[in-house]
């Protein structure tokens, strides 16, 4: 740590005013407050700072991110086995490895691309780095299939950068979420390479790892496709999924959102460390139980409606927008009524659209990105209200 | 008075960039967003739109001093309104297919604000020469923004252009490439206007706001 800290501020006058590597400042700035809390004071006034800044409450989302990833790696290499018919064969490690080397390309493609403008933009408006893209970047592969092309990643990153991000004024000034902007952005321009039944499990080995799935054009659709067809919903073998499969994610789907179990660590982590609001999340839950519960009497034909309340929750990206997605604090509600009303809306416009419209599979993106663009409504309401209820209480006090 | 002179090359010049009725008025935008999809109907569409205002610019340029005030709007409305279904029918006689494609956007140019602006804050002040060279500005202002925002639409959106197949010509399909279909969608023609607003106030900085 110490050579770490001697050597940075060995290179540092390189990068200042005159050095001959000013125009790279910004990328070393953003280093070095990446690996060293800044000790910049105020220069006038009282203020008051906390010891976390946004550089460290991103790291802690990524790490709370961790479990989930690498179970989804996991996942993808046993997917992979099981289409292949050499599960039994294969041992664990070799799945993980081979699910690595198949995400690994898609987290470099989504911070190569993402930093890289930010690193521009910055470098062009002469302002620091801002360091948004560190949650967003891990985001991006996470919500998307095995089987998305990288170029297209590549396509949807810079668009929700650029779109979503940057001409909103950067970090903490967007309105919708910017990771689920790069996979509607997908949705919407390539559906073919984000729903469907061929993109859900990697048929190809790589590096010797992982295994080639002989059978032409196999297809594997999602648990939430196999419910929506009214049909039993079975893994990339063709076996019956139990419980069990859907609760640690040991089932197709996008990179991330599988395991219930992965993510509920990773909900434990961000509540512990307060970097998440409990209520958003735990509004998210009600909303959807709710609104399972109301359809499960008003549509009896329907057989989305007909999922088990509990079902929906696990299967899906339910947990993980109610996780990650729902309680980023930029794009959320900020007072605090407002944020059971947004999470509510959360949850139960996921299950609207899940069962009303038959050819979404998964509303939980759509849901969030709605709700984000309510949200300053909500708070604008609950403001106002509490506004008005204070100016009639003190009007009857005189 | 020179047929070309300082204050009539303005008004022909200036609705094409400082002026843009799209991107600078954002006038028309409905029909930018509905026709762009294709490159032929937004031609059509640009062409119909600079023949209409001209000739309602001269019309009513030419009738200017008879018309009662308290009536014109209704004037310029019946003059719009017979020039459109003259290019509608024309376009039902000579571009069917075209005419299809367009539907009800072609009729809907009556209610274009760009034609009403143009009537009311030019030709009722104005000659007829100066109103029709205000008219073929303001149409082909329009025009190039419907073309620019058709020309990626259809590139990216079906891989055409007029639809000639250059995509599949060029055989990128084979490496991988895949139309976007967001292109096709209004929300497209939406981003990229606003891509050319961007680009125009980045580049003249007197159109930004303080």
């Amino acid at each position: 740590m110490k050579f770490l800290r001697n050597y940075l501020n060995k290179i540092k006058p390189n990068f200042e005013e005159g050095g001959k590597l000013h125009a790279f400042r910004s990328l070393f700035d953003g280093f070095e407050t990446f690996l060293f809390v800044p000790d910049d004071t105020s220069k006038s006034g009282v203020n008051i700072h906390d010891a976390i800044d946004s550089k460290r409450i991103m790291s802690l989302v990524v790490i709370s991110l961790l479990p989930a990833l690498l179970v989804g790696m996991y996942n993808i290499g046993l997917q992979n086995a099981l289409a292949a018919g050499t599960a039994d064969t294969t041992g664990w490690f070799d799945m993980f490895v081979f699910g690595l080397l198949v995400t690994l390309p898609k987290i470099v493609v989504s911070y190569v691309v993402g930093l890289g403008i930010e690193f521009t933009v910055a470098q062009w408006k002469n302002e620091e780095i801002h360091e948004g893209f560190l949650v967003s970047g891990i985001l991006i592969p996470m919500i998307v299939p095995v089987g998305c092309p990288l170029w297209i990643l590549a396509l949807a990153t810079a668009f929700a950068v650029i779109f979503a991000k940057e001409v909103f004024g950067g970090t903490g000034m967007n309105i919708v979420n910017v990771a689920l902007i790069a996979r509607a952005f997908i949705f919407f321009a390539y559906p073919s390479v984000i729903s469907g039944d061929g993109v859900w499990v990697a048929t190809e080995s790589i590096l010797g790892f992982g295994s080639d799935v002989t059978v032409d054009g196999y297809t594997c659709a999602t648990a939430l496709q196999h419910v929506a067809n009214g049909v039993e919903i079975t893994g990339a073998s063709g076996a019956q999924l139990s419980v069990m499969d859907m609760l640690f994610g040991f089932m197709p789907g996008s990179i991330g959102e599988t395991s219930v179990v992965a993510i509920a660590i990773g909900a434990v982590i961000l509540l512990w460390t307060g970097v998440a609001s409990w209520k958003t999340m735990f509004s998210v839950f009600v909303g959807g139980i709710a609104m399972c519960f109301l359809f499960q009497y008003a549509l009896p034909e329907n057989v989305v409606a007909q999922v088990p309340f509990w079902q929906h929750l696990i299967l899906g990206g339910f947990c993980f927008g109610a996780v990650f997605m729902a309680t980023d604090p930029v794009t959320s509600a900020r007072t605090e009524v407002g944020k059971y009303i947004y999470g509510f809306g959360i949850g139960a416009m996921a299950i609207l659209i899940r069962v009303l419209n038959p050819g979404y599979p998964e509303g939980m993106m759509l849901a969030i990105l709605l709700m984000n663009v309510v949200a300053p409504f909500i708070d604008y309401c609950v403001v106002q209200t509490n506004i008005s209820a204070r100016a009639k209480r003190l009007t009857k006090k005189n | 008075m020179a047929l070309f002179s300082k204050k009539n090359k303005e008004s022909l010049v200036t609705p094409l960039l400082k002026e843009n009725p799209v991107t600078i008025q954002v006038l028309g935008i409905c029909s930018a967003l509905a026709v762009t999809s294709k490159l032929e109907p937004a031609v059509v569409m640009g062409l119909s739109v600079t023949i209409i205002i001209a000739m309602a610019n001269v019309i009513i340029s030419l009738i200017r001093n008879t018309i009662p005030m308290r009536i014109r709007i209704i004037v310029q409305l019946v003059v719009v309104a017979a020039l459109v279904t003259l290019v509608s029918e024309v376009l039902k006689a000579f571009a069917y297919d075209v005419s299809v494609q367009l539907s009800v956007y072609i009729g809907l140019i009556i209610t274009n604000c760009i034609l009403m602006g143009r009537l009311e804050a030019f030709a009722m002040q104005n000659k007829p020469w100066p109103s029709f060279l205000d008219g073929i500005g303001n149409g082909v202002g329009y025009a190039m923004i419907l073309v620019i925002v058709a020309f990626f639409r259809e590139l990216f959106g079906s891989g055409t252009l007029f639809n000639y197949p250059i995509v599949e010509k060029l055989r990128l399909y084979e490496c991988g490439y895949l139309n976007n279909g967001l292109m096709l969608m209004t929300p497209a023609a939406f981003i990229l206007i606003a891509c050319i607003v961007w680009y125009q106030r980045a580049k003249d900085k007197t159109l930004q706001e303080k």
